[in-house]
């Protein structure tokens, strides 16, 4: 079937099978961000935009992303440089496996309230999973950031 | 994961239900639970391009179409807010803002699975299912029947002033829950729904109970209620639930979370009461 989808700003049509995952296809794009992790829908790991809402792509067919604007860490560079410096900082990195689709949640959080409480960043972040860090030095890396961009220049 | 043979974007409900009618055929809503499976499906029936996204507003009621996703239903701020937010409260722990983001209202109905935050909720509200061929049914009916072919093509859910509670216990925040208690408590009435026993939630019947319900509602509603009538009223209805063992749970340990939950609801709706009346 014949798809056409905004990758990343880049216009793409190709024909795909009909039940090609999301993650597949944008991974065979290049863009390695995305991960598999539980293929349960669980972890997070694989997070994209769809039309700027963060949805699983492991969870996605290809075909209903048809005509739709798909994004991922690649593609938001900027805007997650910016931000990875802080969680970095805090170390909250250690295997970094998760990092990529909890960046991409949190900037759909940062995009839809700007001063989120920490319960509102603990809910939002509810389904990124992290094996490592217990989500404190996340936790610290978000505050701090937020505290940065506010104005306080906290680091 | 499944396998699909053919994917068809339903120009019509008419062709999704004709295509529906082949066992073969599957119409994919959020498409979470259903990418668990292992089965081929020759065709997949997708009905994201007939506008069944939307949650309309009228003055009496809510239509919601069958494709709205959950995290709609906590982003509209007057549905969220219905029945003291009884809607936002069950969604709040499913997954994450991700998954809620393609979940959709017509798959977690249709499927009437047992682990349903969803179906827990929208029963204690005064709801309908509108079926392509079967019209509108309430939902406590709709719940308790066999899937067939028919399409949920939106709910509907009247609005009222009842108060509402959303209960739920889990192992972990984002699994499924051990078990879910909603409530609504009304003037002259309360209805209790057990859900995630593990199996599909069902209305409580508190017909013929020692403790006279019209009663006990009266005092919950204007908070008067002693913890002494509500702690006997949450042993006797739970005693009607019927529980069963799953990974999550033993039957004995959903019975005793069961009449837990139902005591903490009630004393939380007149505790709510007594605020409001000053008390």
């Amino acid at each position: 079937m014949q798809i056409r989808i905004m990758l990343n700003g880049k216009t793409i049509t190709e024909e795909v099978s009909e039940d090609l995952l999301l993650i597949d296809w944008v991974r065979s794009h290049g863009c390695y961000s995305v991960k598999r992790g539980c293929e349960t829908s669980n972890c997070g790991l694989c997070t994209v935009f769809m039309d700027d809402a963060p949805v699983l792509s492991c969870s996605v067919l290809t075909v209903r992303a048809d005509g739709r604007r798909i994004e991922t860490l690649e593609g938001l560079e900027k805007e997650a440089e910016e931000f990875g410096a802080f969680i970095a900082a805090q170390g909250a990195e250690q295997c970094g496996f998760c990092n990529p689709g909890m960046i991409m949640n949190a900037i759909a959080l940062f995009r839809e309230t700007s001063e989120p409480s920490e319960e509102e960043i603990k809910e939002y972040l509810a389904g990124n999973l992290c094996r490592c860090s217990g989500y404190e030095g996340q936790l610290r890396g978000i505050l701090s950031f937020l505290a940065y961009r506010k104005g306080d220049g906290a680091l | 994961m499944f396998r699909i043979k053919e994917y068809v974007k339903a120009s019509s409900l008419e062709q999704a239900y004709e295509l529906n009618q082949k066992r073969a055929n599957r119409i994919i809503g959020g498409m979470l639970w259903m990418k668990m499976g292992k089965g081929k499906i020759h065709t997949a029936i997708d009905l994201s391009g007939l506008g069944l996204d939307t949650i309309e507003e009228t003055e009496k009621e809510f239509i919601i179409g069958c494709m709205v996703t959950l995290r709609q239903l906590e982003l509209h701020a007057s549905l969220a807010a219905l029945g003291n937010g009884i809607l936002r409260e069950s969604v709040k722990n499913i997954v994450g803002v991700q998954f809620r983001n393609l979940a959709t209202v017509g798959g977690s109905l249709f499927g009437r699975f047992g682990f349903s935050d969803v179906l827990t909720a929208f029963l204690a509200l005064d709801t309908e299912v509108e079926l392509y061929r079967g019209g509108r049914v309430p939902l406590a009916e709709f719940a308790g029947r066999k899937p067939d072919n028919d399409i949920l093509v939106r709910v509907i859910v009247k609005k009222d002033d009842v108060r509402r509670v959303y209960l739920s216990h889990r192992n972990s925040r984002t699994d499924f829950p051990v078990l879910a208690v909603a409530i609504a408590a009304g003037k002259d009435d309360i209805k209790v729904i057990a859900g995630a026993r593990p199996h599909r939630a069902i209305i409580v019947p508190a017909e013929g109970i020692c403790i006279e319900t019209g009663k006990l509602a009266e005092d919950i509603h204007t908070g008067v209620c002693s913890e002494k009538a509500i702690r006997e009223y949450a042993a006797r209805l739970s005693e009607r639930i019927p529980t069963g063992s799953n990974m999550r749970a033993s039957a004995e340990y959903r019975s005793h979370l069961a009449e837990i939950l139902i005591r903490r609801g009630l004393s939380a709706l007149n505790e709510s009461a007594k605020e409001e009346r000053g008390l």
